[in-house]
């Protein structure tokens, strides 16, 4: 098979309080042999609230991001579900809607860019899923996940609504998503089954309307707990941050001690594929990852 | 292989009746359905061969009236629209069938939707205009001004979007998707004048489209794609257009953003927070800060990562800006 070559938009969190994320992503990809170009010149997706305050200005911006991968001519992979669904969101319309992608590019020519349309994007996840392939990582694990439960955590920006989502995460269905299941299977461990997988973390609102997201952070770890779980895995350091970092204000909302540790995608894999903790950046978690 | 034609199905169906009940529970029935039974068929066979007690709504049998909405498997469907076979594809051939909310429940599968039609009445669902008594032409509205209402105007009020928001189960003040929706239909519309007076009601902390936490469970579950999220989304920027956003956490949340791509081409989180919050507020988030700098997840302002080609985005900041604040 032909070297998988990616376009990598790290978004904003991964290069600030995830670091581990952008680490573990570049240490599994290594260890798989993709290549992942770094998108330096991309900005934020504006994470939908800029789209709520200047929705054109979120378009033109995305754009740019989109021409940086169409330059390279490759497939853009992106590591947080809410800039999957922002910069998924911004081709689609423009890829559909002639007169909205020439007023863009009226903008962008300013800079010397243009929107052509041309390169995919999708979430590193499904990058993995559909691409590599699943069968060939599992050949490839070293250190089988075999002693873990785990609790899959899919965050509702890959997920929802999934008539965008679907043109990039092969037709997973939103109430009974697969994915992320199949990965942990892949890396020998056992995945658990729990109402709240496919639920919100609150992430957005945390700012605005703190007690509503932290029932919804609380709510999530104790479904996990309650299916018996030994650790949370999302494809979303947003939603990492909320479950890793607030388990405190989520446990007053909802009245009860949660509290799990919660690793990122690509760490999981990394466990799987024998990357050591440090090279996982697993010491950068406010919930400490004990059992390695 | 030909495709099957029929499969069998266990359906598990939640009873409960609030004069006699002290507490719900569930029928089990296995039966054979063949592919082109709706789950309204189900239940009418249910309720006509095996238990004639079982209470749902239905009405038009056409995805028109909106009254049969329930859920399966946790799924918000159209009882007359959705097909036995789609809902095997998603969830096998084990099926719970509930209400929209069980919390409302007045027998089995109806539900009290009171709460929905409150939040729909306090939105002002209807044309605010000053009528010619007697008018001497027809009020065309030109495609083209329709489009304006981007399908707002689908919702058939069945309520599987309200039943399907996290945000609206845990804060009952929150008005939700379908009145949100409803008030961008209304306000969206060329004829109306009603429109500011909307804007000012979906703009209230803690019942506006501000408390919404962005799931998408609404898109998702509206059986006629309305799309009430996208609806919210523009809300929020006529809210901005109107020059009515208030000045508080929600509204700096948003404009924080572009301040920070201005600056950065990236978002510069701590600043975000201290921005949204302001300088007081901020303090209540010093104890996570704290554990987040131990655990080196706070990049400090000297070392923020900044986008390459960062004039490239200064300058459509400025050339591409639709709004102030
Ligand atoms: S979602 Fe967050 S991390 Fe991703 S680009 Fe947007 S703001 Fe940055
Ligand atoms: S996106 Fe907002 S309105 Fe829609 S279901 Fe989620 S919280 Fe409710
Ligand atoms: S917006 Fe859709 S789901 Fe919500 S009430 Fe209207 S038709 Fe039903
Ligand atoms: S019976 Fe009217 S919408 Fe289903």
């Amino acid at each position: 098979m032909e070297k998988l070559r990616y376009a990598l938009y790290t978004g904003c969190t991964a290069r600030e309080s995830t670091p581990e994320l952008l680490k573990s992503t570049l240490a599994i990809a290594d260890k798989l042999g993709i290549e992942l170009v770094l998108l330096d010149e991309a900005s934020c997706c504006g994470a939908s609230h800029l789209q709520d305050y200047d929705d054109f200005l979120s378009l033109v911006l995305n754009a740019r991001n989109i021409c940086y991968a169409e330059k390279l001519g490759l497939t853009m992979v992106t590591i947080c579900n809410t800039c999957q669904l922002n910069t998924a969101m911004t081709k689609h319309r423009l890829d559909t809607n002639p007169e909205l992608k020439a007023k863009v590019n009226a903008k962008l020519a300013e800079v010397g860019l243009e929107y052509k349309g041309t390169s995919e994007v999708t979430h590193f996840l499904y990058a993995l899923v559909q691409d590599f392939g699943l069968e060939k990582l599992a050949k490839m694990v070293k250190v089988p996940l075999s002693h873990f439960n785990i609790a899959p955590f899919y965050g509702c920006h890959n997920i929802r609504p999934s008539e965008l989502q679907n043109l990039s995460n092969g037709g997973e269905n939103p109430y009974n998503p697969t994915s992320l299941d199949d990965l942990i299977i892949a890396c020998g461990g056992v995945n658990v089954d729990y109402a709240e997988k496919n639920k919100c973390c609150g992430f957005h609102a945390e700012l605005q309307s703190p007690h509503t997201a932290a029932v919804l952070t609380g709510n999530a770890i104790a479904g996990a707990m309650d299916a018996n779980a030994d650790w949370m895995v999302t494809p979303c350091p947003l939603c990492h941050l909320k479950l890793d970092v607030q388990h405190h204000a989520a446990s007053k909302a909802i009245g009860r001690d949660v509290k799990l540790p919660v690793l990122h995608m690509p760490q999981m894999v990394g466990l799987a594929l024998g990357c050591t903790p440090a090279e996982l950046g697993l010491n950068h978690h406010v919930t400490k990852v004990d059992f390695v | 292989m030909d495709a099957l034609t029929s499969q069998q199905v266990t359906f598990k169906i939640f009873r409960f009746n609030e004069e006699t009940d002290y507490l719900p529970f569930y029928n089990t029935y296995t039966l054979e359905v063949t592919h082109e039974e709706v789950v309204l068929d189900i239940l009418n066979r249910i309720k006509w061969d095996h238990d004639g007690s079982l209470s749902y709504r239905r009405s038009c049998r056409h995805g028109i009236c909106g009254i049969c909405s329930i859920k399966i498997n946790g799924k918000a469907i159209l009882a007359c629209k959705s097909r036995l076979f789609d809902l095997i594809k998603i969830f096998g051939t084990d099926l719970t069938i509930e209400p929209l909310s069980t919390k409302r429940v007045i027998k089995d599968l109806i539900i009290d939707k009171k709460d929905f039609w409150e939040k729909h009445a306090h939105v002002n669902p209807y044309l605010v205009s000053d009528i010619v008594e007697e008018p001497t032409s027809e009020h065309l509205v030109s495609p083209h001004d329709a489009e304006k209402l981007n399908e707002a105007d689908y919702c058939i009020q069945c309520g599987a979007c309200h039943y399907s928001c996290p945000a609206l189960a845990i804060n009952e003040q929150f008005i939700g998707p379908a009145a949100f929706a409803a008030a961008y239909r209304f306000s969206a519309d060329v004829r109306d004048e009603g429109a500011l007076k909307r804007l000012h009601i979906v703009n209230q902390e803690a019942e506006g489209v501000w408390d919404c936490v962005k799931c998408m469970e609404c898109a998702e579950a509206c059986p006629k794609d309305v799309n009430p999220i996208e609806k919210i989304t523009k809300l929020h920027n006529m809210i901005f257009e109107a020059n009515i956003a208030k000045n508080n956490v929600a509204t700096r949340h948003a404009v924080g953003f572009a301040h920070s791509i201005t600056k950065h081409g990236l978002l510069d989180e701590g600043e975000l927070v201290r921005y949204s919050e302001g300088n007081i507020g901020v303090m209540k988030h010093i104890p996570e800060a704290i554990a987040m700098f131990k655990n080196g997840k706070i990049v400090m302002p000297w070392n923020m990562p900044k986008s390459k080609n960062l004039d490239e985005i200064k300058k459509l900041v400025k050339s591409s800006s639709t709004v102030k604040f």
